[in-house]
């Protein structure tokens, strides 16, 4: 659409602007601050310089959790994504089918994450939960509060049903906007499934699937009360993802020039992603 | 192939109903019952931990609290967005991409980082312990959601329909009330349900803001884990309870939900 210049149209942006200013700008200079200061309670302050960001950048915690939060994103991604584009193309297209689909995928996103957090944990306790308890029977040696790699298998689990039908509604909305011509003119082609898919849908998908990846990459990325409330980050740290790390860094040990200073590495590396991604969104949509 | 094709989304329904299906299984059994004994379905069925929750304050309030604060911040939200995403989807103007990207960063923002901040600066404005302390605060994260969803559905509306109302002698105080946004008004209701959606489901900035006027039932949930040992069934009772109100919202935007993701850019 082209669009008229017209320098008055701040006039309306102002309210959001102001909202968003006070919940974002005053706050963020308050981490600023301290991550440059060492604070002694009472209101003294000392500066610090760069301290607080040297240590950070250089200690082992911060860089095995980081390492734990970019393996957790990346196994999330790797299973959702394809999980939920094969969910969302074997949906029924029209039907009662439709609204009982919709109705019950939507379910896990609109269910507080503690509470999320808190299910899942009754659901893999190895002595009660049926999960565990069916893990068990079955033979393994499953519990999630002791050996870390049941911890990590029940928290990608955990992710995966919470998250995966934002990726199918997403994916779903991208298939129902391709015109049935295009797939009348495959099959006069007598193209294949997989072709049909590889070079009709997929490059349709392409807007949605993009926009899915940038919100679970950010939302994994920041994921705090459903491991917290499952794991705690244990056992031990092996599940204490960045937020996790932060939180328990500045509120648990109130430690707060280094916690500030984590958090702006942190903020600055979503940002980083984020922004290399929302370019080619933007880079997508300008072509099409 | 095409005829087992169905099975893909029945497994993922039944894999999605199997916690659910065990959390309200919990509820309905007694805290011993569920330490001492397995069972798929409850062996002395009891709505003790409902009655429960339902007369003691300090539970039932948990909910009122959370309920109010969502409110608040959809209504703020999407007053202040609507505007907004009027101007980005209309004009141009200096800085606008700038700002645009500027307020999606918010949306990026891990609430860990803003925890602290957001207790210190609260309580010094003395609106500490306040629903309207949490509804703004979700507007953090909401606000640029609500202009995005927004931007998007007046993005899809031609021009020539302002410019026509203009024509007829329409003022834009009148045009934007009685045309527009009855035009963009499915745009508006999945954007409500979306500010509603993680206004609801937010715990660490709800929790890190209030103490005990404006608890939400997510805290008084962790909070009564941790003090009285572990009351299971009653835990589970307080979950079962809060998928109800988005279960609710679902049941009535089912048909803009898979339209909304794709038409709002969400």
């Amino acid at each position: 659409m082209n669009k008229t210049i017209n320098q008055k149209a701040w006039y309306f942006v102002i309210p959001v602007f102001v909202l968003v200013a006070f919940n974002a700008a005053i706050p963020l200079m308050t981490v600023v601050n301290y991550s440059f200061q060492e604070t002694f309670g009472n209101n003294v302050f000392a500066w610090e310089g760069t301290r607080w960001f040297k240590q950070i950048l250089l200690s082992e915690r911060f860089h095995a959790s980081l390492g734990r939060q970019f393996a957790f994103t990346f196994i999330i991604l790797l299973i959702q994504i394809p999980l939920g584009i094969a969910i969302a193309l074997t949906m029924p297209k029209k039907g009662w089918g439709v609204p009982v689909c919709l109705i019950l995928m939507s379910m896990p996103l609109l269910i507080p994450w503690n509470v999320v957090g808190a299910m899942w944990n009754i659901f893999a306790l190895p002595d009660i939960g049926f999960l565990g308890h069916s893990l068990n029977a079955m033979g393994f040696d499953y519990n999630f509060t002791q050996q870390p790699g049941d911890a990590w298998f029940t928290t990608i689990l955990m992710d995966v049903w919470h998250w995966t039908s934002l990726v199918v509604l997403l994916s779903y909305a991208g298939l129902n906007s391709i015109q049935p011509a295009y797939y009348q003119a495959a099959e006069i082609d007598g193209a294949s499934r997989w072709a049909t898919f590889r070079y009709i849908e997929l490059p349709k998908m392409k807007k949605v699937l993009t926009l899915a990846i940038l919100l679970r990459f950010m939302d994994s990325f920041m994921i705090y009360t459903e491991p917290f409330v499952l794991t705690g980050g244990g056992p031990g740290n092996t599940t204490a993802f960045l937020s996790i790390d932060l939180v328990k860094m500045a509120l648990g040990q109130f430690d707060l020039g280094p916690a500030a200073a984590m958090s702006l590495i942190y903020f600055f590396i979503v940002l980083l992603v984020c922004w290399v991604f929302y370019n080619l969104m933007m880079k997508n949509e300008a072509q099409s | 192939m095409k005829k087992y094709k169905w099975l893909v989304p029945t497994l993922y329904i039944i894999f999605l109903m199997l916690p659910i299906y065990w959390l309200i299984n919990m509820s309905f059994k007694t805290t011993t019952e569920i330490i001492n004994t397995y069972s798929l379905w409850p062996q002395k069925f009891t709505t003790e931990n409902y009655v429960k929750i339902f007369t003691d304050s300090t539970w039932y309030m948990g909910y009122i609290n959370s309920i109010t604060y969502t409110v608040f911040n959809t209504i703020i939200s999407v007053a202040a967005a609507l505007p907004a995403a009027y101007a980005f989807s209309r004009y141009k103007f200096l800085g606008d991409k700038h700002l645009f990207f500027w307020l999606l960063t918010n949306r990026m923002a891990p609430p860990a980082v803003f925890a602290l901040p957001f207790f210190q600066f609260y309580s010094s404005v003395n609106l500490f312990d306040t629903h309207i302390a949490v509804a703004l605060s979700h507007c953090l994260f909401n606000i640029p959601l609500a202009v995005w969803i927004l931007e998007g559905f007046m993005s899809a509306v031609p021009k020539e329909l302002d410019e026509t109302a203009y024509v007829d002698g329409y003022s834009f105080g009148r045009f934007f009330f009685k045309i527009f946004v009855p035009t963009i008004a499915a745009g508006i209701g999945i954007t409500m349900f979306f500010c509603f959606m993680f206004s609801w489901v937010e715990l660490l900035l709800a929790k890190t803001l209030t103490a005990t006027a404006a608890k939400p039932i997510a805290a008084t949930m962790t909070r009564t884990a941790s003090t009285s040992g572990y009351e299971l069934g009653l835990l589970a009772a307080a979950g079962t309870l809060t998928i109800i109100p988005g279960a609710i919202v679902i049941y009535f935007v089912k048909n803009y939900i898979a339209k909304g993701f794709a038409m709002g850019r969400v």
